[in-house]
Parts: structure tokens; C-alpha cells; sequence
């Protein structure tokens, strides 16, 4: 008897051990060097993994800013100032704030201007009524109008009127909740300074563009030519702006012959 | 042999599901099925480390276990057999190959001790599994795993947008629907004995 209980425990104890002194050799044998400044920067950043720095989240972006000393360090937005001081602290530089910003909703596709092919009665979410045949507006890219956004929006910022929804850019911390939340990605956060927006995300051809929405960016390139700082590109028959290029001097909007370019 | 495999593959993927019909793995399950790139990457970890987990446990309960007839053993040995293996993988993994650790890293200690990755070492041995039919159940069981997770990711992106009373918001109406996907799998019952006699 005892010595079947003395068996037992010798086996457990040597499939442990066996296991214990494995894992020991294999932490050593596999280690991966970390660089110490990454881990200290990931520990700095708030870990929400959001990619509003533009990376693949925080180790990504904790990684970059470790590597290569290009990488600005005030790119995250959950962590705001705090995560910004503690950064430059661990990088050695000087803290530079980012310039203010805020979100903006990329359809000026309201009821006077987008043509309806359905009239959706059902959950009043953006969400669900994207799933029946991508919404009931003609156009499948723009604003669904039921407020995914406006339900996220902890800062009364958002809006819905004549079926779209509008950001009070005064009110807006650019906290990134509705970017998440909009089923067409209609949501960028911009620079708050004032910059030409497309206030269209359609990505059709010019022609099918004009049947469903008189508001519709129809990539005639119009605005690519008359851009006198040549921050505006059009690709897949959509314009977009590089606000980093852009002076804001209205030329563009001027020209659009949609009208789906304004001023901020 | 290869038709008796066929059969055993099958009836872990269809019929005795281990989420939908023996409900084991029921945490990952509820936890990971929100988005359907999560679920597909938590079913093919899951597959992953079932294989590796039977390719250790049966040799120990074959050759160093029942000879000295500990089965009773089985549990304990088996649990600290993969938690050691998954931890093991983890470590060869984020050396060697990086961006499979990136994409498994979240779900791996995930699974250290999931009951469904023991469920299948322990069946395996129970049903009388020879070393080859052990492994193929395994992978039929992940599989089944993989088939019920994608599913249900599927379901429930649309359950998350519908607004259920009060009291059922949140893991309530996800288990009633749990309860009803299961239930359709009871659909395959049978199906394997038709197909294959």
C-alpha cells in the first residue's frame, strides 16, 4: 500500500520535474533579447491596442518608437499627455504636443441628396440595417443615419440630422469610440486646424455614383489638378486629402463640381 | 483502417461536437466568438495544440502510466503535461516564428488548461484509441472546435446588434442562442452511421 502511494508520488514529482527543468532550459535556449527602452515605452502607453497611432497597436507602436527615432512620440491618443511626457522622458526628448484634432464623418449624403432603395424598419442600428442589403440608401458606402455613433459618443458630440450624422468638432476629444463603432468607416480623426474634406467615402464609378447621391464624389480629378500644394489624390475613383499637405487655401472646393469637398 | 479513421473523424466533427454536444471548452467558446478572425484564430490554436497534447499524453499513459497502473493518475499528469507543452510551444514560437506568435500569442495560455484540449486526451484513452486513431480524433475534435466557433462567431455578430429585454442582454440571449445552434447539431446525428454502413 504504501508503497503504491510512494510510486505515485515519485511519478507526478518526476513528470514535474522533468517538466520544470524543460521550461527552465527552453526560457534560457529560446530567450528573445527584448530592447529595454521598448518595454519601458509599452509599459507608458495605456495598452488599449486602439492603432489610432497608426500601428498595429501598442507593442507595435512601442516598438517603432524604440527602433526608429523618426517615429514621433506624440501619436498616441488614449494615453494623451501623460503617456507623451513619460515617453519623451524614456526617449530623451523634448515633449511636443500633438497638434489638436478631432472626428469627422467622411458623407454629406443627407435625405435631400441620397436616393433610397428601401425603407429599413427594424433595430435602429447602423450595424443591423447594414446587414440587410448594406442599408436602405442607394448608396451602400455613406452615413446609415441610425446613430451607432451617436450611441458611443460619451461627449454629446454627435448629432444625426436629415439622416446623417454631423460631429460638433468644439465638443469631439477625438476619443476614437465612434471611428470603432461606424459600420462603414465613415469616421476619421483630423487635424482640427483648417483643412479641404471630402464629404464622401463612395468608391463606385462617376456614373453610378450620379444615379444614387447628388452629393457623390465622382473622381473626375478636378481637385488633384487645381491643388496647389498637391495634397489631394484620387484612388479608387474617391478623392482623399493629406492633410499634412494641405494649406487650406479653398481652391479645391471652389472647383468641385459635386460640391463634395468643404472647408473645415 | 482508413475507412474506421474517416468514421472517427467525422463523428468528433459532426456528431459528438465537444462544444456543441459535449459541451466542454464552453469558455473560449462564449469568450472569443465575438469577431470571426478571433474565432478562427482561437479554433486553429485549439486544433494545434489538441494534436501536440495527444502526441504527448498517450505515450505516458501507454508506456509509463498503466504499466505501473496509475491510471488513476491520468488527470493531474495530463494537466501538467500541457500546461508544461503549450508553454514550451509558446517560447519556440516567439523565437522562431514571431508573426504565428503574434497572431496565437493571445489564445495559447488561453488554452493552457482548457477543458476541452483535456476532454479529448483523456476520450482518447477511455475509447480504447490506438496511437494513429487517437490523433486523428484529436484533430476531428479541433476541427469540430474550429466549425463551432466560426459558426457561432457568425450568429452572433447578429445577435450583438438585436435588442433583447433587459434581463437577457449580454451572455443570457448568447447562451440562448448557444443552446439553439446546438441544438441544430443534433441534426447530424445519425449522419455518420448512414454515410459510412
Amino acid at each position: 500500500m504504501g508503497n503504491a502511494v510512494l510510486i505515485a508520488v515519485l511519478l507526478v514529482a518526476g513528470v514535474g520535474l522533468v517538466a520544470g527543468v524543460l521550461l527552465v532550459v527552453a526560457s534560457t535556449v529560446f530567450a528573445v533579447p527584448v530592447n529595454e527602452k521598448e518595454t519601458a515605452i509599452r509599459d507608458a502607453l495605456p495598452g488599449a491596442n486602439c492603432g489610432s497611432c497608426g500601428y498595429s497597436g501598442c507593442d507595435g507602436y512601442a516598438k517603432a518608437l524604440a527602433e526608429n527615432s523618426d517615429v514621433a512620440p506624440n501619436l498616441c491618443r488614449p494615453g494623451g499627455h501623460d503617456a507623451l511626457v513619460a515617453i519623451s522622458e524614456i526617449l530623451g526628448v523634448e515633449v511636443k504636443e500633438a497638434d489638436p484634432v478631432a472626428a469627422f464623418v467622411h458623407c454629406g449624403g443627407d435625405c435631400d441628396k441620397c436616393q433610397t432603395k428601401s425603407e429599413y424598419q427594424g433595430i435602429e442600428s447602423c450595424a443591423s440595417a447594414k446587414m440587410l442589403y448594406g442599408g436602405p440608401n442607394a448608396c451602400t458606402y455613406g452615413c446609415l443615419g441610425c446613430g451607432d455613433c451617436k450611441k458611443v459618443c460619451e461627449y454629446d458630440a454627435i448629432c444625426i440630422e436629415k439622416g446623417i450624422a454631423h460631429i460638433n468638432r468644439e465638443l469631439c476629444v477625438a476619443c476614437g469610440m465612434c471611428v470603432n463603432a461606424c459600420p462603414n468607416h465613415l469616421i476619421e480623426i483630423l487635424p482640427k486646424k483648417t483643412v479641404a474634406v471630402v464629404t464622401c467615402s463612395n468608391q463606385e464609378k462617376g456614373a453610378v455614383v450620379r444615379k444614387e447621391c447628388a452629393n457623390g464624389c465622382i473622381g473626375c480629378m478636378k481637385c488633384q489638378k487645381n491643388c496647389p500644394a498637391e495634397a489631394i489624390t484620387v484612388t479608387n475613383n474617391l478623392a482623399h486629402v493629406d492633410y499634412s499637405k494641405c494649406t487650406g487655401c479653398g481652391t479645391c472646393v471652389e472647383g468641385c463640381p459635386v460640391h463634395c469637398l468643404s472647408m473645415l | 483502417m482508413l475507412k474506421s479513421l474517416l468514421v472517427i473523424l467525422m463523428s468528433a466533427v459532426l456528431v459528438d461536437n465537444y462544444v456543441l454536444s459535449k459541451f466542454l471548452g464552453i469558455c473560449p467558446f462564449l469568450g472569443v466568438s465575438k469577431k470571426t478572425d478571433q474565432a478562427v484564430g482561437m479554433g486553429l490554436s485549439v486544433i494545434f495544440v489538441m494534436l501536440l497534447a495527444t502526441l504527448a499524453t498517450w505515450p505516458i499513459q501507454t508506456y509509463l502510466l498503466d504499466p505501473n497502473g496509475l491510471g488513476y493518475l491520468q488527470t493531474i499528469v495530463f494537466i501538467l503535461v500541457i500546461a508544461a507543452l503549450v508553454q514550451l510551444l509558446e517560447m519556440i514560437l516567439k523565437r522562431y516564428i514571431p508573426a504565428l506568435y503574434r497572431s496565437l500569442g493571445v489564445y495559447l495560455p488561453l488554452i493552457t488548461t482548457n477543458c476541452a484540449v483535456l476532454g479529448v486526451t483523456i476520450n482518447n484513452i477511455s475509447d480504447g484509441y490506438g496511437f494513429v486513431e487517437s490523433l486523428v480524433s484529436s484533430l476531428g475534435c479541433g476541427l469540430g472546435f474550429l466549425l463551432a466557433m466560426w459558426l457561432f462567431a457568425g450568429v452572433r455578430s447578429r445577435v450583438e446588434v438585436a435588442v433583447p429585454p433587459k434581463s437577457f442582454k449580454g451572455i443570457p440571449i448568447t447562451l440562448i442562442s448557444a443552446s439553439i445552434v446546438s441544438m441544430a447539431f443534433y441534426g447530424f446525428a445519425g449522419i455518420v452511421e448512414a454515410l459510412f454502413k
